[in-house]
Formats: C-alpha cells, structure tokens, sequence
C-alpha cells in the first residue's frame, strides 16, 4: 500500500521507520510524475514487507522538499536508518528501480 | 510463434492514433509504449511535459497528460494490446519482422514506427550532476522550486518560449539565451515572451559552462559578436534547445536522412511493409495533430497492405480485409 506523508508524518514514517522507506516526491501539475505512477504501484507490490513505499506532495510540503534539496520532479529518495542514501531524479523504468531497491536491501 | 497483423512502436499521438485505427479495424495490434525515463521519451511522449496544450481540434484546453491518457484509454478500448517496455532491437530484414523487448521476441507483417523524438541536452561537463539541482529540462514540472528567483531558459524555438512564459508565473526573472540574434520560435510564440516583462534576452550567446557545489549557481556565457565570456548567476538553467528523432533501432535497417529523420514518402519507408509516422519521421510540422494524422495514415497504411497479401494473415483479421 501507498501511504502519504506530510510534514507531521515525514519524522515517524520516514526518518524514524524500522525499514527503508523510498519517498516519492510529487505534485499535481507534474504530468511525468503521473507517468511515473504505474512503476511505483509496481515496485510497491513487489517489495510489500520489506520498503515503505510513501508519497510526498511538494506543493503542500515545500519546506520538506526544500530542505532535502530537491529542486525537481518526480524525485524518488530512498531512506535508509533516516539517512537518504539513494536519489532518483526524473523518470525511470520500474526495473531500474527494482534494482536501485535491491542494492539498498542487499 | 504467433506472427502478428501489425506491431507499433512508441505512444505519443501518433502511435496511439495508429493503434486506435488499426484495432478498430480488428488488426488487434501489439503497442510498445516505451518505459519511464529522464531523456523524454517516456509513454505518452513529449505532451507529458506539456501543461495546457490550446491548438487540438476539439480539446481547446487540455492538459497535455490528459489528452495522452484519454488517447492511451481510447486505443484499449478497441483492444490494443500495451507493453510498457522500451523495444531494444529490431530486424526487418527478413519476413516477418522481429522486434525485442529484452529477450522476449515478437514476430511481425507489419510494423509503425512512431518512437518519436528526444530533447537534447548541452553536452557540458557538470550538466548529468547539477540535473535537478537547478538544471531542469521540463519547466512544467520544476518551475515551482524557482519561486522568486533568477533563471535562465537556454533556446530561441516554440517551446523555449513557451517555457520563458510559464516560468515567469514562479520567477523572479527569466533570461532567454540565444545562440543567434533572432528567434526561431513562431510569432504567436514569440510575441508572447517578449511582451511579458519579466523575459528578457541574451542574444547571441551560448552556455559554455555551469557551476556550483551543491547547486546550480554560475553559468559561464560565450558571446559570439563580441567574443567576451562571462559569468552569471542563476539559480535555474532550463534546456529547450530542440530535439532529435529516436530512430537508433533502425540504423542501418531504414533509410534516414542526416538528422535522423526516418525518409518517407507518406508515411512509407524504405521497407515494404514498414510505415514511419509522427515525430520521428518529421523535421517540418511536429504537432500533436500532424502526429496524430499520419498515425491514422499508417494505420490505414497497414490495412491495405495486409489486404494486398492476403497471404500473410493467419487468424485474419477477415472482416477488415474483405472490406
């Protein structure tokens, strides 16, 4: 399942999660963030148990996205202990974010 | 294996028109969409970049990722079979054709090729690090995170203008730099970025370098007249310097002229049977309409050419090919 973050949520569901958590950084007016949809629905079947696969509106959390430096969308963070240790910017194929996954897992 | 009436390749207008045409037409064909990726061409093509698209008959303000699922819909409904994987190799030398997408083959009479084309980047060293850190190559999406700042669009064509205009909306100012002294932008386009105050333009200029640690803060501009190179700070380089056609599947296989255009007559090809439409096959119009028509004309293009070798059709199509 998809769970959205925002600013009250992002601590407990991202940085202080018992397992990774890959924040998809999106907006609205982003037409390749929608495109983009269909790969992370995938990926969040595949790694159900093992990431959190969570949604974060830049346009209602400007001050999240801005303090993780990101200054385009979709971006796709991967957090690991808290800590981002993989950064996706713009598109990408569903396996290459399998892999970027299975790398952060292994 | 089973050897297909038609296969298409790639899902901007003209792709999904072909695929709209050919499975009304009961050709049941097999369309290979392409995959998310960050050099545009993603499923849906360019239009996905596009916020209100105001020039498509009938759709006199719609959003450009709308009207691309509303085509993507149209074209299931009729049984359009969608991959959404990128094709990786193609053989049209012999009959049928072959086309991959990684190791799975499909077989072929009949192939559209409408792959479209990709936007170019600068080719600068520092240009893959800064992507997303200030520099962006779709306005639409990125426009938000330079609320009040000063950025530049790098590009002297439609969308280069189009995109000017939209991201004064966020910026504090948006500098045009262009390669020559004049515009190649149409005019409808180009006087609505030099009547917004907010544009202003660097002519004859080219972007020779970016810099900055963390974040996009200097460019480096060579003038051309008066040979000066200097430094500007910008916190935002938006690239729209134009595109060039996805046609690398087939070189060596279709005749393309020296940009990389697949040549037609039409939408027909060098190879008999094989049809080119849309983007790839077109360095003059580039419209979603004009993409869209000669979608419909390759769609067409198929049928007759299945009816014309009847042959060839196994579990036919029959009702088209009497018709």
């Amino acid at each position: 399942m998809i769970k959205t973050v925002n600013k009250s949520t992002f601590q407990n569901d991202v940085v202080k999660a018992a397992r990774p958590v890959l924040v998809d950084l999106w907006a609205e007016w982003c037409g390749p963030c929608r495109a983009m949809e269909p790969a992370i629905e995938a990926v969040a079947k595949e790694f159900e148990g093992r990431v959190d696969i969570v949604k974060l509106n830049v346009d209602e959390n400007p001050e999240i996205a801005q303090g993780l430096g990101v200054m385009s969308i979709p971006t796709l963070m991967l957090f690991k202990d808290g800590q981002p240790v993989n950064r996706i910017v713009g598109l990408t194929s569903k396996d290459r974010l399998s892999g970027a996954l299975n790398s952060a897992l292994a | 294996m089973k050897t297909r009436n038609t296969i298409i390749i790639g899902s901007g207008p003209a792709g999904y028109t072909a695929a709209i045409y050919a499975s009304r037409a009961s050709l049941k064909p097999l369309l290979i969409e392409g995959e998310p990726s960050n050099v545009n061409d993603q499923p849906g093509g360019q239009l996905m970049y596009t916020t209100t698209v105001e020039n498509f008959p009938g759709r006199p303000e719609v959003q450009g990722p709308e009207l691309m699922g509303d085509m993507r819909d149209q074209a299931q409904k009729f049984g359009t079979e969608i991959i959404t994987k990128r094709a990786t190799k193609a053989d049209l030398s012999r009959r049928p054709f072959k086309v991959w997408v990684g190791d799975d083959e499909y077989q072929t009479h009949t192939l559209i090729v409408a792959t479209g084309a990709h936007a170019l980047m600068l080719g600068l060293a520092d240009e893959q690090r800064l992507l997303g850190r200030g520099v962006s190559t779709c306005a639409t999406c990125d426009g938000f995170f330079f609320r009040g700042r000063d950025i530049a669009v790098v590009g002297g064509g439609d969308a280069a203008m189009e995109e000017a205009d939209f991201l004064t909306r966020f910026a504090g100012s948006v500098t045009v730099i262009v390669r020559r002294d004049v515009l190649r932008a149409s005019q409808i386009m180009q006087d609505r970025a030099r009547a917004n105050p907010k544009v202003k333009f660097l002519w004859n200029s080219e972007v020779k370098g970016l810099s900055g640690e963390e974040k996009l803060e200097h460019l480096t501009i060579h003038n051309h007249k008066t040979g000066e190179t200097s430094q500007l700070d910008m916190a935002g380089l938006f690239i729209a310097i134009g595109h060039k056609p996805n046609s690398e599947l087939f070189t060596g296989q279709l005749d393309l002229d020296e940009l990389g255009y697949v040549t037609t007559s039409g939408v027909t090809t060098s190879v008999e049977g094989v049809f080119a439409a849309g983007d790839v096959q077109d360095r003059h119009y580039r419209q979603a309409i004009t993409s869209a028509g000669t979608g419909c004309m390759a769609a067409l293009e198929v049928q007759e050419y299945l009816a014309n070798h009847l042959e060839l059709l196994q579990e036919a199509p029959k009702a088209a090919a009497q018709a």
